[in-house]
């Protein structure tokens, strides 16, 4: 017994070296596996506090910029408007292809960007008391930017597209081919959209839209525009370039998206599995 | 004593603040950012405490890590580091290192360049290496161990020669 306290006491450097690293690696693997959630991340009391407090500071300097992308949406949708009441005069017309689910859409502003790593995270500043869930998805008036990981009272953090373990269905504006959309972490400006057939049709400048597969987001949310593509090693798949319409180093405001089917879809595919 | 505990708490809280609200959103040619925290891992007084110092080099990686959502890696990194400094320590100034009181202020130029050099890089490869998690982007990740090294070595000596007569 004697001996074991001192062998402890004399190691006592490398014993706590080695639980602390494992501690670390433990979390640094959980960091990486998409599905779990978190043990703990910036979406917490503390964190959060000190980001939004800066983030009010820094919202200051890029006012303008915030106003003017205001100003664009406004004059989109009021365009849109104008001809939605033109229309209703003609005919009741229902566009039943896309935004068939009801989607709710909430404002909210982000206090933490991160771009530059591979794996990179939002914080935004809503959450559960203003109705934030767990795989809602993030928007700007501009395109996609992520889906909500976790979710504290007051905020949440945000698995950006920019980053190696996230996974979107995207599709072709043109015509109805999807992917996947993925990363490889080079430039914050170009996601990658693989598993596109290569019969499909494909040029550059091509819109890619989110396709309507996920119940994350609805169909047709702009991505980007093809940038370049090429066909795969066994020339069955494109491996497309998108360039993002958002730039993603400056979002400032964006909008979260609940599907309102969501729980009912997923529970009734639930117990199609189960039979 | 106190005014050591006192001096180490501060640059701990500072250099935590200063990483996490300026340092991270830096992303100077798009992904390099310097690490200016390891300053606290550089100047931890050489004869202090061993285990109180790994300890305490955890947790300020860990509070990197919760600002950052990057699970542990800045954790994983500064107890590396903090567990091998002996080692650098006792590579860089020589056996003279060994039970005196030397004081990194007063050292040679050249010994505390090599010093500062193996530690950092020892420090962003193993940080790197857990963000990447994978052998597939080796070129990117020497590429960004180097180049955010550099950017590293010449904030702390700046920071140095900033801090010079308060931290001597």
């Amino acid at each position: 017994m004697q001996q074991i306290i001192n062998f402890l006491i004399r190691n006592k450097n490398n014993i706590l070296f080695l639980l602390l690293l494992t501690f670390s690696l433990f979390l640094t693997i959980q960091s990486h596996s998409y599905q779990k959630s978190k043990f703990i991340s910036s979406a917490n009391f503390m964190s959060g506090g000190i980001y939004s407090w800066t983030s009010n500071i820094n919202s200051y300097f890029h006012l303008e910029q915030y106003n003017l992308r205001l100003l664009e949406e406004n004059e989109r949708l009021r365009t849109r408007l104008a001809g939605y009441e033109d229309s209703l005069e003609i005919e009741t017309y229902k566009d039943t292809s896309s935004f068939d689910a009801d989607y709710i859409f909430r404002a909210s502003e982000v206090i933490n960007n991160n771009y530059a790593k591979i794996d990179n995270y939002l914080t935004i500043k809503s959450g559960a008391r203003d109705g934030i869930e767990r795989d809602m998805g993030v928007v700007t008036s501009k395109g996609i930017v992520g889906i909500v990981e976790n979710v504290s009272p007051n905020y949440s953090t945000v698995i950006s597209i920019l980053n190696s373990n996230s996974r979107i269905n995207a599709q072709l504006k043109r015509s109805n081919h999807f992917g996947t959309l993925v990363w490889n972490g080079e430039d914050p400006a170009v996601v990658q959209l693989t598993d596109v057939p290569s019969v499909a049709p494909l040029a550059e400048g091509d819109t890619i839209i989110t396709g309507g597969r996920s119940l994350i987001f609805p169909k047709g949310i702009p991505i980007g525009a093809v940038k370049n593509f090429s066909l795969d090693q066994s020339e069955s798949y494109y491996n497309i370039d998108i360039q993002l319409f958002n730039d993603m180093t400056n979002i400032g405001y964006v909008y979260i998206i609940e599907n309102t089917s969501q729980s009912e879809i997923r529970a009734l595919q639930n117990l199609t599995k189960d039979e | 004593m106190n005014s050591v505990i006192f001096t180490n708490t501060l640059r701990f809280v500072l250099l935590l603040l200063v990483q996490v609200l300026l340092l991270n959103n830096i992303n100077f040619l798009g992904y390099i950012n310097p690490y200016l925290y390891v300053l606290f891992i550089l100047l931890y007084p050489f004869n202090a405490n061993q285990t109180l110092f790994i300890f305490l080099s955890f947790l300020l990686g860990w509070g990197v890590d919760i600002f950052e959502d990057s699970g542990g890696i800045n954790a994983a990194a500064c107890v590396v580091a903090a567990y091998i400094r002996p080692a650098i320590l006792r590579f860089s100034f020589g056996v003279s290192y060994d039970y005196q009181t030397i004081k990194f202020s007063s050292t040679q130029p050249g010994s505390r360049l090599s010093y500062v050099l193996i530690l950092v890089l020892v420090h962003h490869f193993v940080l790197f290496l857990l963000e990447f998690f994978n052998f597939a982007h080796l070129l990117l990740l020497l590429k960004k161990t180097f180049f955010s090294a550099v950017f590293t070595i010449i904030l702390v000596f700046l920071t140095l020669a900033l801090f010079n007569k308060r931290s001597r």
